[in-house]
């Protein structure tokens, strides 16, 4: 169920602009690996060429290789839509459909894949998402309500649910608590924790102390300056990147002396 | 320098805000009221202006309808003491009914064939075509909008001509239902010149307002949603199923009910390209009548009665195009969804 993602030489461009330089890194499965780093560092970016999101972007493009359990999701003939059902994602702001219910919306990817469900078998799926999701106590009795009558962490709680039901390899978090409260954010942080154990959870944030909290691996990334490319500074033991960094460049970041 | 909003807004943030709360005071009244806002003269002159427009188009609409009311009185009292004075001798419902029925007909007629064009060009321009052409796509919409309608009325007169074989056609093979079917001796319209071939043409003058209204709202899809969806798994048109078409229901209702308005009121090219008749269930053969060409044609030599005829004619075009928007502002507050 889960798989690991090594990523070789990866360099991403908006046109001719390089965004992010060979990037070079091995993520485990079954493990929660942070990426951190400055507002344009290009770690959003990264993490958006792991599912081939950032080719909704017009003119973006990628050489290297991101592998998949040894596959290869820049391969010739590969679909990014096969990608996309393969890596699930969960974005900053909750998305959940508006017009959806919030059983439907768990369902949502799971109709995609053009399964038909008999009605008991979508019961179960949707009670083993929301589960997943800490999320089941707070809205069973509200299956068919909009999901968009939830609150702001509930609303993101059932957007990972959506991706779980899919029961995908990875789950990739793009600032998934950047706009929730602390209590919203505790609750996704013990969810990623327990995630971990079926996922390879690869999640972006800008809070060291989350980075720290829920990450088992984090990697630093950092921009000379605007107008260059976004690298990879360091890949480390989350333990390690925050008590003894091997990089100066790491160490003033995460101690605040930044620049 | 607090201002009174911040006043106001200060006022439930709990204990925290008290000092600032404190500092506040002096600036409002010792009752402990917030102070008036300041006004601006800018902000006077605007109010004024907006509500003046605002106004203005009440005071058009009422005009309207007091006008066709006052000019139908000849109308209305002739219905009720002699309604045999009234064109076609069988009062004025009876003159009345088969231009409903023709102006309803084509309109839905134009409706139904506009519409799953000009939301395929919208989604086309807007989700499907490479990016360089889908502005100039867009820009060719537009200028099909900017056509006089009298150049739809040659075109389509040109038109009809080349249509006689397929209605004859349509008459031999579909001929059992009933807006198919052929005259008596089994002909067509010679012209071509029916109610079809104006519905047709209605079709392709609505097609570009439904077009432009309905890209602009698929452009708005909350680019949130859209991901939502690409990153379950979904396909193109999975991902338009699930994040564009429902985001952009209301919209879509209301472009198609703005086309709706303007096929019903169409008046030059229906009038140039209807060869008018009497009410027939069947779309191939001469015959038929809408409001708006009726009144066209007859305007001209109408005088006394004949003329406030037309007028109260006018009057329920008038009525019936109130009815649709009031209908299609029902469906677009029930149908509308809160974006995110």
């Amino acid at each position: 169920m889960s798989k690991q993602i090594d990523i070789k030489d990866l360099d991403i461009f908006y046109g001719d602009f390089r965004a992010v330089d060979g990037v070079q890194m091995q993520i485990k499965p079954r493990s929660v690996t942070a990426f951190i780093g400055p507002s344009g560092c290009g770690k959003s970016t990264v993490l958006r060429t792991l599912n081939r999101m950032h080719e909704v972007i017009p003119g973006a493009s990628v050489s290297g290789e991101v592998l998949m359990d040894g596959n290869n999701i820049y391969g010739a003939g590969v679909d990014p839509v096969n990608v996309r059902r393969e890596v699930g994602m969960v974005f900053q702001r909750a998305n959940p459909f508006p017009t959806m219910s919030i059983k439907e919306n768990v369902l949502a990817g799971v109709r995609l894949n053009n399964r038909r469900l008999s009605k008991s078998e979508a019961d179960d799926l949707t009670e083993r998402a929301l589960r997943g999701a800490n999320l089941w106590n707070e809205v069973k009795d509200r299956l068919n309500l909009p999901g968009s009558g939830l609150s702001g962490g509930q609303q993101q709680r059932l957007c990972i649910a959506r991706a779980i039901a899919v029961e995908p390899e990875v789950l990739l978090m793009d600032e998934p608590c950047s706009a929730l409260d602390p209590i919203s954010t505790l609750a996704i942080e013990d969810l990623i924790n327990d995630l971990k154990d079926k996922y390879t959870v690869v999640i972006v944030t800008h809070n060291m102390q989350q980075a720290a909290r829920v990450s088992d691996k984090t990697a630093f990334f950092n921009i000379a300056g605007t107008g260059k490319p976004g690298k990879l500074i360091e890949f480390n033991e989350t333990s390690s990147i925050f008590s003894n960094p091997d990089k100066e460049e790491t160490e003033n970041y995460i101690s605040g002396r930044f620049g | 320098m607090p201002t009174s909003t911040q006043t106001t807004e200060s006022g439930p943030t709990g204990p925290s805000s008290e000092p600032e709360a404190g500092q506040q005071m002096p600036s409002s009244k010792p009752d402990g009221r917030a102070p008036k806002a300041v006004v601006r003269p800018g902000d006077r002159i605007f109010s004024a202006a907006t509500l003046i427009a605002g106004i203005l188009i009440l005071v058009i609409l009422a005009g309207v309808a007091l006008f066709l009311l006052a000019q139908s009185k000849d109308t209305i009292e002739a219905q009720l003491t002699d309604p045999s004075q009234i064109t076609g001798g069988k009062g004025f419902f009876s003159y009345v009914w088969p231009l409903v029925i023709g102006t309803l007909i084509s309109a839905a007629i134009a409706l139904v064939v506009a519409t799953p064009f000009a939301l395929g060009i919208a989604l086309f321009t807007t989700h499907m075509a490479p990016r360089k052409l889908a502005p100039v796509l867009g820009y060719v919409i537009d200028l099909l909008a900017a056509i006089p309608s009298v150049v739809y009325g040659l075109w389509g007169i040109a038109l009809a001509g080349n249509l006689t074989g397929f209605y004859l056609w349509l008459s031999q093979w579909f001929g059992w239902i009933p807006i198919f079917a052929p005259a008596a001796d089994g002909s067509v319209s010679q012209t071509g010149r029916t109610l079809l071939t104006a519905s047709l043409v209605l079709s392709i003058m609505i097609l570009p307002i439904i077009t432009s209204l309905t890209r602009e709202i698929f452009l708005q899809t909350p680019r949130l949603q859209e991901e939502a969806a690409l990153a379950l798994g979904a396909t193109r048109w999975e991902m338009i199923r699930m994040a564009v078409l429902p985001f952009g229901k209301s919209g879509i209702v209301s472009a198609t009910m703005l086309g709706l308005g303007r096929a019903l009121g169409e008046t030059m090219a229906v009038a140039m390209i209807l060869s008018p008749g009497v009410l027939t269930a069947s779309l191939v053969v001469s015959g038929n009548q809408t409001i708006a060409s009726e009144i066209a044609q007859n305007f001209p030599e109408a005088a006394g009665l004949r003329l406030s005829e037309l007028i109260t004619v006018g009057l329920v075009l008038f009525v019936i195009t109130l009815l649709v928007n009031m209908g299609a502002r029902a469906i677009v507050a029930r149908t509308s969804v809160k974006g995110s």
